[in-house]
């Protein structure tokens, strides 16, 4: 029968990288009671990851129940502030909810810590857990993935995840994925910088272990397509760029000193005041997941999940990896464990993992936001509107004792300074309201 | 400069494992003909490339912090780049 191998089977599922996707998927596969390895090529799980740091958590609560009380988290998101940033000026809108803890919607987190906590999980449900190895190639017979090579060894198993992140060498190496286009990635410059809890609480206006989560956008890039971020933790900040590949080299710019360029503006800087630096790092992300997913996802004995697939969404608003990284990877444990059971492991049970997708929010929100990425490519996001904003509300503030125009009157003389043309922003406003 | 030192002092603060050998590989000639060694000493969040005065480009590989955005720009052909070997590189202690 097609996607049936005959070889000497060490485990029912290898995973390929400790990371959100493949420790939820291989968290989901042994309490399925399947014989699972996790591979990773950190000294633990972990310790190759960086984000941003703000995880929309509920999709947790299917794998963790207690997940936000249990998981080593820093706070829990309550307050977002959208910030067009200027050089001497900011447009904020700033929303706090108590609702959104009730229950919590996001949380702040740092990888080393969630990481390694997941995939001590992992071994209490029966993973083996194998850190410090790093997988070179896949093992195929015929066009069906066996197994994995690391160094000298191999292991074979029924069915690879391969959950190795953004760089994706394992599907590239395989020749599943093409390397990405620049426009398609960008990366993130991160640093945590340590400060008093009490420190943090008083300058954000938060409480207990409530935090807040900056979007920025403007200014805090050099105008580099992309946005900067700053999360409070409990007793840190991360704060950051994330910067678009093909843009910042059209830009001439150096990626640290755009970090340092926003971490020094007069608008983030006493933020950070007295902080100490816990740790400066780096990490690539994705611009364009709707596309990178449109790949294949799946070989016969192979399902790509996370990072690896594509599975992120950069709405400017928010980017979102975890979470689907996670719902991924309840996905593709789903698909595994049928297939298991079925003993079938050919490309028809791998399909049934689009299918898994597509009934839940990944798959969903994957095709609402198809054309996010288009909207992100407007050049005016990155520094026209913000300084069109700041101009409309300086008008409104500065009573300069001219005689004062109605608000209508004030908005549009401040566009028709901006110069930018009508129906170029009614163009890009459209473009916005289809597209998020 | 912001106050938490430059890239060098920053990074001395990350916690590495070093391998003997490097894992990044630089064809000087394609670097140098097609730009991609300028691109990548400003791209690279960890300075681990720097232009020499006769315009070949020095790779510190122990600096590096592993995200591939050197990779992901370099014309084809002109860089060879993978992860470190396994338990090697950096070890984000924050992430
Ligand atoms: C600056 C920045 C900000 C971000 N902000 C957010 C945010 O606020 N919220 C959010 O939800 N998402 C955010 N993201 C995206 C998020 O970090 C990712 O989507 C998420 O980490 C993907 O998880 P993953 O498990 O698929 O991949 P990863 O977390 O990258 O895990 C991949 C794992 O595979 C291992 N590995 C790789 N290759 C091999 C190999 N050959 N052998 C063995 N192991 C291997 C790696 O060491 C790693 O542990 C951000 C990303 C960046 C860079």
């Amino acid at each position: 029968m097609a996607g049936e191998e005959a070889g000497e089977i060490d485990f029912d599922v290898i995973v390929i990288g400790g990371g959100v996707a493949g420790a939820v998927c291989a968290y989901q596969l042994a309490r399925a009671g399947k014989q699972v390895v996790l591979i990773e090529r950190g000294e633990q799980p972990g310790s190759k990851n960086l984000s941003g740091g703000v995880f929309y958590c509920r999709v947790m609560e299917q794998v963790f129940p207690n997940f936000v009380d249990d998981a080593p988290i820093e706070r829990r998101i309550t307050r977002n502030v959208l910030s067009f940033l200027n050089p001497t000026s900011h447009f904020n809108i700033d929303y706090w909810d108590q609702r959104l803890a009730e229950p919590v919607n996001a949380v702040t987190v740092l990888r080393a810590r969630l990481d390694a906590w997941l995939s001590e999980k992992c071994e209490e449900a029966g993973v083996m857990v194998m850190s410090g190895v790093r997988v070179d190639s896949l093992l195929f017979e015929g066009d069906q993935v066996v197994g994995v090579k690391a160094g000298e060894d191999e292991l074979h198993a029924h069915v690879v995840v391969a959950a190795d992140g953004v760089n994706s060498f394992i599907a590239q190496g395989a020749g599943i994925r093409a390397k990405e286009a620049p426009q398609s990635l960008a990366v993130g410059v991160k640093s945590v910088i340590g400060l008093p809890r009490t420190v943090i609480e008083d300058r954000f206006n938060l409480t207990g272990d409530n935090g807040v989560a900056y979007a920025v956008v403007g200014d805090c890039t050099q105008a580099v397509a992309g946005g900067g971020f700053l999360y409070t933790n409990k007793e840190s900040v991360s704060v950051g760029v994330v910067l678009r590949l093909d843009d910042l080299e059209a830009k001439g710019l150096t990626s640290s000193e755009v970090h340092d360029h926003f971490l020094q503006h007069p608008a983030i800087a006493p933020l950070l005041r007295d902080g100490e630096l816990r740790e400066y790092g780096c990490h690539l992300t994705i611009e364009n997941g709707p596309r990178m997913v449109s790949h294949d996802v799946t070989r016969p004995g192979l399902i790509i999940i996370g990072d690896a697939a594509g599975f992120t969404l950069n709405t400017g608003l928010t980017i979102r990896g975890m979470d689907l990284a996670a719902g991924s990877g309840i996905a593709a444990a789903k698909t595994i464990v049928r297939a298991l059971e079925l003993g079938s492991y050919g490309q028809q049970a791998m399909d049934d993992y689009r299918n898994q997708l597509d009934a839940t929010f990944v798959g969903a929100d994957m095709k609402t936001y198809a054309r996010a990425p288009e909207f992100l490519e407007v050049p005016r996001m990155y520094k026209e509107y913000g300084l069109l904003l700041a101009d409309i509300f300086h008008d409104i503030y500065n009573h300069d004792t001219t005689p004062r125009k109605h608000i209508a009157a004030t908005a549009f003389g401040a566009f028709k300074r901006s110069k930018m043309k009508l129906f170029t922003t009614i163009g890009d406003v459209l473009k916005g309201v289809r597209a998020l | 400069m912001t106050g938490f030192g430059d890239v060098t002092q920053r990074l001395a603060g990350n916690s590495y494992t070093v391998d003997e050998e490097s894992h990044i590989e630089i064809d000087q000639d394609l670097a140098r003909k097609t730009g991609t060694g300028k691109l990548l000493v400003k791209v690279c969040p960890a300075h681990v490339y720097s232009e020499n005065e006769d315009g070949t480009i020095s790779v510190i590989f122990a600096a590096c912090m592993e995200c591939g955005t050197c990779l992901a720009v370099a014309s084809p052909g002109s860089l060879k780049w993978h992860y470190p070997n396994g338990g090697f590189g950096i070890a984000f202690r924050e992430g």
